[in-house]
């Protein structure tokens, strides 16, 4: 996950070094206008290629949600503080809002809409259904995509293990024990990694 | 019927569930995402004064950008129709800034980024003027509230003799309980897309009450009410933020009647404290006092709440309602005051008044029973009351009793000893600590339509919304139960203002509105298949008492034989058959005092060194009338308690005292639960049913798990350390100061 490192809030000060902004209003007209180059990505969701251009600094998040109709990533806070855009990038948990679009490409992207199996829910989704993990929905992809990671990652010895490795994920209609209750159930069945 | 048609009660799983595990259930912002522009707003940067110029002629020159929106240009609207949901400042039609964060321009742009770069280089002139910005040293603007409050509660009440029993009582108590700013902080930011076709408006919006914006929208532009269509089929959290029509909507509107352009305005976390209201500030006074045996003789509860200035309309919460019901007491007397200050309009958020309100009358009544030396369940116990004495009517049902003694039991109360500090767990202080709740139990007047097709599909239609409450689910339960049908049969259709009116979802009301309707009118589609059954069958059913007839699985069933809904709708040519039907609460509803009530107890560890305080365990035992659906209802229960510990231990939004602007304006310095924080939680639903608010015995519990969790935890701090905290949030820097 090295190359995907720089935080959007580094690229975006590199962005604006780069580029003329408009610090002085009254001489605006005679400036050239900030141009953000578009670039022509290709990323890999779900399994299929997807070509756009975008801007540089357009996000993952921004990415699914405003130029694809993958909307079931959910914008939280696009601060990276509340776990509502996690996805997979290579099998691992990221948030979306800060992670750059343009450096996904070589990746393998997951995001909610990619974990069922046709009709045929995921283990992990089956078990928020079940345990109703879930009330308003909204931070609910979020939370199954941590938690699908956090069961291979192998953080469910103990209920306490759980909460501490959720604890990125904020939920604010309090639906936390029944999560954990989901994940217990999934990890009691999913055989030891290894 | 069948024990699979007929699931009231049931822990039947969520019928969205699938959709929102799935990434597929759709929220405001992601309808209608082609050709849409994107809308940004600018904020004001002082608290008090005028705009005297505002210079976008940078932002309208960069990339992508439409146009840019302010005082200067934006539309004359209406005035606002006179509905406490519609919001009516700021909505750039003046000049004056009346509070930090306020929002002065729209920025319209190509794309989100645009739009948000644009916005960053808009300048702003002001002439600023002297703003309140603390309700700190302003008691002598204190002043009455405008309005009765809720709409119909005085403001002061007064009933026996408070001064004198209070004099005379031989125990008693006097404190001063704080409450800061809280925002709801629903995860779904709130977000709208508007989009005009001629004088007509749609909008997708995240809102707890289509009608009420409907109805918003409809008033500001001048337009007949069907001119305008809300659509919110999910709502990714309200608490109360998402019961009023906030100025952004109105906004996204005019942004798009502007630019002729869909737009979307979503905003951002960090406007979500200056835009959709938030908790108000209260500083509320108690005075409690008893006789030796802890019957109270006199009770007091002068609350002083902060609120906007007048020009951004009053928001007046009702802290002291819950004093004048809860407890039998002969001498009440109770107050709300305002002080207006320079922020933004507060409001309505997860068990208003009472959240607040209980937190000092259930501290006060712990720390009356230290006073007492008495067990404070036992203190509670002697002070139940069967009748409302504020109202003078009777509680249509109150199990409270119950409620004390089944969670009581259940968390083990009796092996906690009284003193202060006297249990430990290994370096831990240990405190246990109950409290009441009580939340009124609302019920409007909804519509609903229900209908059977000739496949047996049953469709339930109902202009209400789900914030996450259950409501698809328990809408198809009770349609199913009445339709002898497997609840899976049942499409409910809700979130959108073309269907059948149903009231603003807030208040814990949804249930006990909604549910009467969707009943009624499954009943009239089931009697009306009755009449045909019994007609079609002639002489063989002739006579027959209709009591003697089920519908079960797709069949009107009888005495002997059984006809196939299918069968009977195909003979009489009829696609499906359906009912409307508007469903109002009894005037026999009017003649009692309607309540929830619950018992709440919590377990604290305190770090002696740190003053951390970790909840341990949670029993909470609750009145609940009558339970739908057993999973959903568990939910709502935890979840509730979630956000009151959050009240209790994190949540304060600090202000900025020279700016007035909220200064810790985002999710990782406002602080909320995190999974971490939360433990066990042991919820108990005690059913004795409310047979005077509905027919199905519901009663509304959205609400009532919030209310009394902040008093638990310190009186449970308390029990660990022997320390008062009457301030909340209880951080450890107050644990250990
Ligand atoms: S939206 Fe990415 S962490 Fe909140
Ligand atoms: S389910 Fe609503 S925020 Fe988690």
């Amino acid at each position: 996950m090295t190359d995907l490192n720089p935080t959007r809030r580094t690229v975006l000060c590199a962005v604006a070094g780069m580029s003329v902004l408009p610090d002085v209003p009254q001489n605006a007209l005679a400036q050239t206008p900030p141009s953000h180059t578009a670039l022509s990505v290709t990323l890999r969701i779900n399994g299929a290629d997807i070509a756009r251009p975008i801007e540089v600094r357009t996000t993952l998040l921004e990415f699914l949600r405003e130029q694809t109709a993958l909307t079931g990533t959910k914008k939280g806070c696009d601060q990276g503080s509340c776990g509502a855009c996690t996805v997979h990038i290579d099998g691992h948990r990221v948030v979306s809002c800060l992670t750059l679009a343009a450096r996904c490409q070589g990746h393998e992207v997951t995001t909610i809409e990619g974990l069922a199996q046709g009709d045929v829910l995921h283990p992990m989704q089956a078990a928020f259904v079940a345990h109703d993990g879930m009330q308003c929905g909204y931070c609910t992809p979020g939370q199954v995509m941590s938690a699908v990671a956090l069961v291979k990652e192998g953080h469910t010895g103990t209920d306490d293990e759980i909460r501490e490795w959720m604890s990125g994920n904020l939920c604010r209609c309090g639906a936390y024990p029944n999560i954990v209750a989901a994940i217990r159930d999934v990890a009691d069945h999913t055989p030891a990694r290894g | 019927m069948s024990e699979q048609t007929n699931t009231i009660g049931h822990a039947i799983d969520r019928v969205d569930g699938r959709l929102k595990v799935m990434g597929h259930a759709k929220y405001a912002a992601e309808f209608a995402n082609t050709d849409v522009v994107h809308a940004v707003l600018v904020q004001s940067t002082i608290a008090a004064g005028t705009i005297l110029a505002i210079d976008a002629l940078v932002a309208r020159s960069m990339p992508g950008v439409i146009d840019v929106i302010t005082a200067e240009n934006a539309e004359k609207l209406h005035k606002a129709p006179e509905i406490q949901q519609a919001i009516s400042f700021p909505l750039l039609q003046s000049n004056e800034v009346l509070f930090n964060g306020q929002h002065i321009a729209i920025v319209v742009a190509d794309s989100l980024q645009q739009a948000q770069e644009a916005a960053a280089t808009v300048v702003v002139r002001y002439r600023p003027q002297d703003a309140v910005t603390s309700m700190e040293g302003r008691d002598g603007d204190q002043r009455k509230p405008s309005k009765k409050l809720n709409g119909k509660f005085e403001i002061d009440s007064a009933t026996g003799d408070f001064s004198s029993a209070f004099e005379a009582a031989p125990v008693k108590i006097s404190a001063t309980y704080k409450t800061p700013v809280e925002h709801h902080n629903p995860m779904e930011p709130h977000a709208t897309i508007a989009a005009w076709s001629g004088d007509k408006l749609k909008v997708w919006t995240a809102t707890q009450g289509i009608s009420g914006t409907q109805q918003t929208l409809a008033g500001f532009f001048g337009l007949a009410e069907n001119d305008v269509t809300v659509i919110c089929p999910f709502v990714g959290g309200g608490f109360g933020s998402k019961g009023n029509t906030w100025t952004p909507v109105t906004l996204a509107a005019m942004a798009a009647r502007h630019v002729k352009r869909r737009v979307k305005l979503e905003i951002t976390r960090e406007q979500m404290f200056f835009s959709n209201g938030y908790r108000p500030q209260t500083r509320q006074a108690l005075k409690l006092a008893a006789d030796r045996d802890g019957k109270l003789l006199a009770l007091r509860h002068d609350g002083v709440i902060a609120t906007a200035m007048p020009g951004a309309g009053e928001f007046a919460e009702p802290v002291a309602l819950i004093s004048r019901m809860l407890y039998a007491c002969p001498n009440i007397s109770t107050s709300h005051r305002l002080i207006d200050i320079n922020q933004s309009l507060p409001t309505y958020m997860r068990g208003p008044g009472e959240a607040s309100g209980s937190f000092a009358l259930e501290s006060g009544m712990d720390e009356l029973a230290v006073a007492l030396d008495m067990d404070p369940v036992a203190l509670r116990m002697r002070n139940l009351i069967d009748s409302d004495a504020s109202e003078g009517k009777p509680f249509a049902s109150k199990p409270l009793a119950e409620c004390y003694t089944k969670a009581a039991e259940a968390f083990g109360w009796s092996r906690r000893t009284p003193a202060p500090r006297s249990m430990k767990n290994g370096r831990m202080l240990v405190g246990m600590g109950m409290a009441t709740t009580s939340y009124p139990t609302n019920r409007m007047k909804a519509s609903a339509e229900v209908a059977m097709l000739q496949d047996g599909t049953v469709i339930v239609r109902c202009g209400t919304q789900d914030l996450g409450t259950g409501t698809y689910t328990t809408m198809a339960q009770v349609a199913a139960a009445e339709l002898g049908v497997s609840p899976d049969r049942v499409r409910v259709e809700l979130g959108d203002s073309r269907l059948p009116k149903a009231p603003v979802s807030g208040g814990s009301m949804t249930t006990a509105s909604v549910l009467p309707a969707v009943q009624e009118a499954a009943t009239a589609v089931r009697e009306a298949l009755f009449d045909m059954a019994l007609k079609a069958k002639g002489d063989q059913w002739h006579n027959l008492d209709r009591t003697a007839l089920t519908l079960d699985n797709g069949a009107v069933v009888g005495p002997n034989s059984q006809l196939g809904i299918t069968d009977l709708l195909a003979q009489a040519s009829l696609p499906s058959l359906s009912r409307k039907v508007e469903a109002t609460p009894s005037d026999e509803a009017d003649t009692f005092s309607r309540h929830a009530f619950g018992a709440q107890f919590a377990e604290v560890h305190v770090d002696p060194d740190f003053g951390t305080v970790r909840v341990k365990r949670w029993v909470g035992a609750f009145d609940v009338g009558r339970v739908i659906n057993a999973k959903t209802a568990r939910s709502q229960l935890i979840g509730g308690i979630v956000f009151g510990i959050g009240m209790a231990l994190m949540e304060e939004t600090r202000t900025d005292r020279a700016s007035g602007r909220f200064a810790n304006a985002n999710i990782a310095d406002y602080l909320i639960p995190v999974s971490a924080d939360i433990p066990d939680i042991n919820t108990i639903f005690v059913e004795t049913g409310d047979p005077i608010t509905t027919r199905l015995g519901v009663k509304g519990i959205g609400e009532l798990p919030t209310v009394g969790a902040a008093a638990a935890i310190a009186n449970a701090v308390y029990h660990a350390t022997g320390k008062r905290i009457r301030d909340l949030p209880i951080r450890l820097d107050k644990v250990m100061a």
